[in-house]
């Protein structure tokens, strides 16, 4: 009778202390990764400016509250002209570019350069100009 | 005079960046491949004794697979949905601008539910028309789902007008119909949709939709009611002058007047238009000649004779009561002040009139 209370209280310990690291890593960010949540609303990023460090690896959850299709593109001006006349239907294969369908959250994950700044966009046709890009500052 | 409730109001013309003539009505939001197609419609809404009487011409546009449509805000639900006559949107065109003949006839051819209901759903000719009641976010799901690409302003503007109306028209030619009907681009099919509600308006901010904000958006508008009706916006008149009341970015008051027999005798010759009163009409002609980014407002018409067009159809902030007393205030201090200085003035003439003459 000892030996069994024993064993269900140790079961019980280690079902506690494993769902307590769990939550220790996801606070963490688990694997150390800054996890950093942006959220689309009227065609718009919620934040529009975003601050990491250099070299950073960031993990950005994307929501997107709108009843239309967006995406999440990080990249410097090029990139953001190579996603603006190119025909890329889905995104999703490469670190920091992401399609986000209506009213779903995605997420990537991006290692940055050096100090200095980037953008994210989205490209789907007239969102990018209509206003849909925000800037990352590094460092 | 007895036209109580009568309105009938008339939306035609909306030329995004080309515009030729008198250009015709968009509906609302058009899409082929993401991007917005200048698809031109024609709207027509009557109001009389609560029902509303709402006519648009949907003008067919080839090559877009058929994955190309408008939904047009409702101002209530409507019970039935048919084809109108074939003319009358073109007759009021030639009335405002008989000049334009060649143009004209060219031209002939709640924001709280989740999920969109499917109201009422008809054919008309190649036409599928389907009527929702739903939040923005519901409408725009619904529309994304049933091949619509919607522009990124449409979540925005789906919310603006289902927080007042969660009614909203989905339109869209069906290819293979157009096709065996012999459709042409240009053709237009005339929609008449009788909806009973206690408060019309006519919707112009979508006209915008998908639009970049110094985009030109130019549409004529006319109404026709039973006496003058007040409108929110004020318009201006000819030239830019304000009439009076609030500013309203690119809408002119064109023309105000008695309906000539002429005209209602034509309307009522066509198909649907019956119920038009056969004389003893006003006729006002509006001009909507806008930049997209300034076209933020609906146009509120209050065909009662009460004077008081509502802020909240207009899609307008509703001046809370205490500005509108301040206002008061300062209207009824102003007018004091100006008595007091008459007063002031006449009693110094007089006084300086009884120090002139010679005493007896």
């Amino acid at each position: 009778m000892t030996m069994g209370r024993s064993v269900v209280a140790r079961a019980v310990t280690a079902v506690v202390l494993g769902l307590a690291s769990v939550a220790c890593l996801a606070a963490a960010g688990g694997d150390g990764v800054r996890t950093v949540h942006v959220r689309i609303g009227y065609s718009a990023f919620v934040p529009d400016v975003i601050r990491v460090e250099p070299g950073e690896t960031v993990r950005f959850v994307v929501r997107n509250d709108d009843p239309i299709d967006h995406e999440f593109l990080i990249g410097d001006e090029t990139v953001q002209h190579v996603h603006e006349v190119g025909t890329e239907g889905h995104h999703g294969a490469r670190p920091g570019e992401i399609s986000v369908p209506a009213g779903q959250t995605v997420a990537t994950t991006y290692t940055f350069g050096g100090a200095g700044s980037t953008l994210f966009g989205c490209h789907l046709p007239g969102h990018y100009a209509y206003g849909m890009r925000g800037t990352i500052q590094i460092g | 005079m007895v036209r109580r409730g009568f309105l009938v109001v008339f939306v035609i013309g909306l030329a995004l960046a080309v515009s030729v003539g008198p250009a015709l009505a968009c509906g609302g939001l058009i899409n082929a491949n993401g991007s917005v197609t200048l698809v031109r419609t024609t709207t027509l809404a009557a109001y009389h004794r609560g029902i509303e009487h709402y006519v648009t011409s949907f003008e067919f546009a080839a090559g877009a697979d058929g994955e190309f449509g408008s939904i047009v805000p409702l101002p209530g639900v409507p019970t039935k949905v048919v084809r109108a006559g074939d003319w009358t949107l073109q007759r009021l065109v030639l009335e405002a601008q008989p000049v334009a003949t060649d143009l004209a006839f060219r031209a002939a051819v709640p924001a709280a539910l989740e999920s969109a209901n499917v109201i009422l759903k008809t054919k008309i000719d190649a036409l599928d028309v389907v009527v929702l009641e739903g939040g923005g976010t519901a409408v725009g799901n619904w529309a994304r789902e049933h091949g619509f690409l919607l522009p990124p302003d449409a979540p925005e503007v789906l919310d603006f007008y289902a927080e007042r109306s969660p009614i909203f028209m989905a339109v869209r030619y069906d290819a293979d119909r157009a096709s065996e009907q012999g459709l042409a681009t240009g053709d237009g099919t005339p929609v008449h949709v009788v909806i009973p509600t206690p408060n019309p308006w006519v919707p112009l901010r979508i006209l915008a939709l998908g639009a970049g904000p110094q985009a030109p958006v130019e549409a004529d508008v006319f109404l026709l009611t039973d006496r003058e009706p007040t409108l929110l916006p004020t318009p201006l008149a000819p030239g830019g002058r304000l009439v009076r009341g609030l500013v309203s970015p690119g809408l002119v008051l064109e023309r105000s007047q008695e309906a000539s027999p002429t005209l209602l005798t034509d309307l009522r010759s066509d198909k649907s238009m019956k119920w038009l009163p056969g004389s003893d009409m006003w006729l006002t002609y509006l001009r909507v000649d806008a930049e997209a980014g300034d076209l933020t407002y609906d146009l509120a018409v209050d065909a009662s004779g009460a004077g008081r067009p509502s802020y909240v159809a207009a899609g307008l902030p509703v001046p809370d009561a205490g500005a509108v007393d301040a206002i008061r205030s300062l209207r009824s201090s102003v007018w004091t002040a100006l008595l007091l200085v008459i007063v002031i003035l006449a009693a110094a003439t007089l006084e300086r009139r009884r120090a002139r003459t010679p005493l007896a």
